[in-house]
């Protein structure tokens, strides 16, 4: 099969299953030269089996890997020109920094010469030249991390993988290293692909992101597309903390457009950009985020008009509270600066931002 | 401020610090009393023989067995060392140690070697099968050795090595495999996969992960494997009676024969001092290694 050129790795129909268990179905996926893209999902949906397959650590039931335009679907890990990170770090522990830097390098038959030489570059980018004669124990968990990306780094490959780096990190650390891979690719310019469950790597680093469910790639688009108009229900779900509200409705008819009724209340839904065509009465599930929902604010032409719910509880986040709300009957949360002062039993109006949210058919949880 | 320290005054009163221990509560002696009627009980019979063993002869005829020497002789150890009988040969355990090492070396060699390299492709290197023939490697520790004892002597001999030491080596091979096997694995499955897989992506081989990853994280699971074949070998006494001529005995079976020999007196001196060099091997080997020991059935221990 002929390859687009700029594509730095394709997968191609691939298959993967288990005995009876199918873990990845027909997948196909194409990332461009110089990529970051980020593999999202929660645990068993198949994203760290893609990452093995692609490193060739696990063997394919059918389909193909090509990288770099070459068919690499049968060679051996070495062979593929990937580097890989793993999520518990997985350095040599008998060997010290230096050693697990030099050990690929010294596989590959380099020289000596050259093998100090991408050492000292790898220890300078990452900047660890003091840690090179220490062993793996006497490391924290970031610099280990960070010798396993030099690992990657020395061998100087296009791909770069990542298997969940960043879990077995403390919340400070992880922040820290995010914006250290980020300021690794920019400097670099490598593919990277990039496993994870945490939707903030993903939003932060990807230039693209899959998000993955049993087996199946639901999505594959830029962080912002992911997020202000997810494919699909599941999608929407996953995306955000907190997450999206999911308020049952019927579309209805209403002057010049088509509206969506929830409850006893009508939303018009001028502004929403519709991808599907709508029918009167088709049920759907009108999905907006808790910040594209205001309380007791004034008109604006791009918010709704505004309705009556009640506030049944108050989560203080720091920067900003959310409010839980009953609302036609149905519970959602919006986002408000904690400055605005609310009750638990307070009566207030509502107004949605059309244009951001998102339409679900019932029938089948796509967007419309 | 004032709220603080007055309450500070309130609170002091009591105890404070560690709490004081009782030098002699009930339970200690209890646990102190058990553990050295334990201990007596245990180094009882190695002082008789200790006591025996450097007695002369009408010393031991008198009959008080725990009794200390009146003269310490040490004849009864170099006569069993090197002069006692079994049967032909008038040369005492000697002939036996030396056959017992022969023996020893090279079967703790080899069945280690072949034995992790199993734990490790097992582990590692899964191939269609490969839990059925562990299966069945297990499996065969279950069958009672004297069922397979003529089976292998008829294969040994069309082998042509039948009576051989390379024979019984072969034998103590074959028979450490199953539980060898098992605590390599077991140890090998504790060490993370991912370990495994960046040193595949880093381009190493079979060989080249057996022995620049695994070998050097697996020393206290070697030395378990190690003092298992040691003490498992050296006191082996049906292999060696069963596949070797008698100038090859190990020092177990000519034991036996110095001690159930027939003729004469019973030199209970020399007996126990002969019992005592037979002895002193794998204890040897426990007290050198005590510690790795158990750090290495631990380790092995995690994980089934």
């Amino acid at each position: 099969m002929n390859m687009d050129g700029n594509n730095s790795v394709s997968v191609r129909d691939l298959s993967l299953s288990f005995g009876d268990v199918t873990v990845l179905q027909t997948l196909n996926l194409d990332i461009k030269e110089g990529e970051f893209l980020v593999l999202l999902g929660p645990s068993g949906c198949g994203k760290s089996t893609l990452l093995n397959c692609i490193a060739g650590l696990l063997d394919v039931s059918s389909g193909q890997i090509f990288i770099k335009g070459k068919n690499v679907t049968w060679l051996e890990p070495k062979d593929r020109g990937i580097g890989m990170v793993f999520q518990s770090y997985a350095l040599y522990p008998q060997m010290t920094v230096a050693g697990n830097l030099s050990f690929g390098l010294k596989n590959a038959g380099f020289a000596k010469d050259e093998i100090d030489k991408r050492i000292a570059r790898a220890a300078e980018i990452l900047q660890m030249q003091s840690l090179l004669n220490r062993k793996p124990a006497q490391l924290s968990g970031g610099q280990r991390q960070r010798v396993a990306i030099g690992r990657a780094l020395v061998r100087d490959v296009d791909v770069f993988l990542f298997d969940e780096p960043l879990s077995n990190l403390d919340a400070k650390l992880r922040s820290e290293l995010r914006v250290e891979i980020k300021r690794l690719h920019q400097k670099l310019e490598n593919t990277m692909i990039y496993v994870t469950h945490d939707q903030i790597e993903a939003l932060t680093l990807a230039d693209r992101i899959a998000v993955m469910k049993g087996g199946l790639v639901q999505q594959l688009d830029s962080p912002d597309v992911i997020y202000n108009k997810p494919r699909n229900l599941y999608v929407a779900g996953f995306i955000g903390s907190p997450s999206m509200n999911f308020l049952k409705g019927t579309i209805s008819a209403s002057g010049n457009g088509h509206a969506v009724k929830v409850g006893g209340s009508v939303v018009p839904l001028s502004g929403y950009p519709a991808e599907r065509s709508m029918s009167d009465g088709q049920s759907v599930i009108f999905g907006v985020r808790p910040e594209h929902i205001r309380l007791n604010s004034a008109a604006t032409a791009e918010m709704s008009p505004e309705y009556d719910a009640d506030v049944e509880l108050i989560e203080p986040m720091g920067s900003d509270s959310l409010v839980w709300l009953k609302f036609e009957g149905q519970s959602m949360t919006a986002r408000v600066e904690s400055s605005a002062v609310h009750h638990p039993g307070d009566k207030v109006k509502v107004r949605f931002r059309v244009g951001l949210a998102s339409l679900f058919d019932e029938a089948d949880s796509d967007r419309l | 401020m004032v709220d603080i320290a007055s309450s500070r005054t309130a609170l002091s009163a009591g105890p404070s610090g560690p709490k004081p221990s009782r030098r002699f509560s009930g339970s200690k002696i209890m646990i102190y009393g058990t553990l050295i009627v334990m201990c007596l009980y245990y180094i009882l019979p190695l002082w008789v023989m200790v006591m025996t063993s450097v007695k002369g002869m009408p010393e031991v005829r008198l009959g008080n067995i725990f009794a200390p020497p009146v003269e310490v002789t040490f004849e009864p150890w170099v006569k069993a060392w090197s002069e006692a009988c079994t049967g032909l040969n008038c040369d005492g355990l000697s002939r036996g140690f030396w056959n017992s090492v022969r023996i020893l070396i090279p079967s703790v060699i080899l069945s280690i070697a072949v034995a992790s390299v199993n734990g490790y492709a097992l582990v590692n290197w899964r191939f269609k099968g490969s839990d059925i023939f562990f299966t069945i490697l297990i499996f065969g520790s279950f069958i009672p050795y004297q069922v397979m004892l003529y089976p292998i002597v008829i294969l040994l001999r069309e082998m042509g090595i039948y009576g051989t030491l390379w024979g019984l080596i072969l034998v103590h091979t074959i028979f450490g495999m199953p539980i060898l096997t098992l605590l390599f694995r077991n140890y090998f499955s504790s060490i993370p996969e991912e370990l495994f897989k960046a040193a595949r992506v880093d381009g190493a081989g079979f060989w080249g992960i057996y022995f620049r990853i695994m070998l050097p994280m697996s020393l206290p699971i070697f030395v378990v494997a190690l003092i298992l074949q040691v003490t498992g070998i050296w006191n082996d006494f049906l292999f060696g009676v069963v596949f070797v001529k008698p100038d090859l005995y190990p020092m177990t079976v000519q034991l036996n024969n110095i001690v159930n020999s027939v003729q004469g007196v019973k030199e209970y001196n020399v007996n126990m001092a002969a019992t005592m060099l037979t002895g002193l091997v794998p204890l040897v080997i426990y007290f050198i290694s005590g510690k790795l020991f158990v750090r290495g059935i631990a380790a092995g221990a995690v994980k089934g």
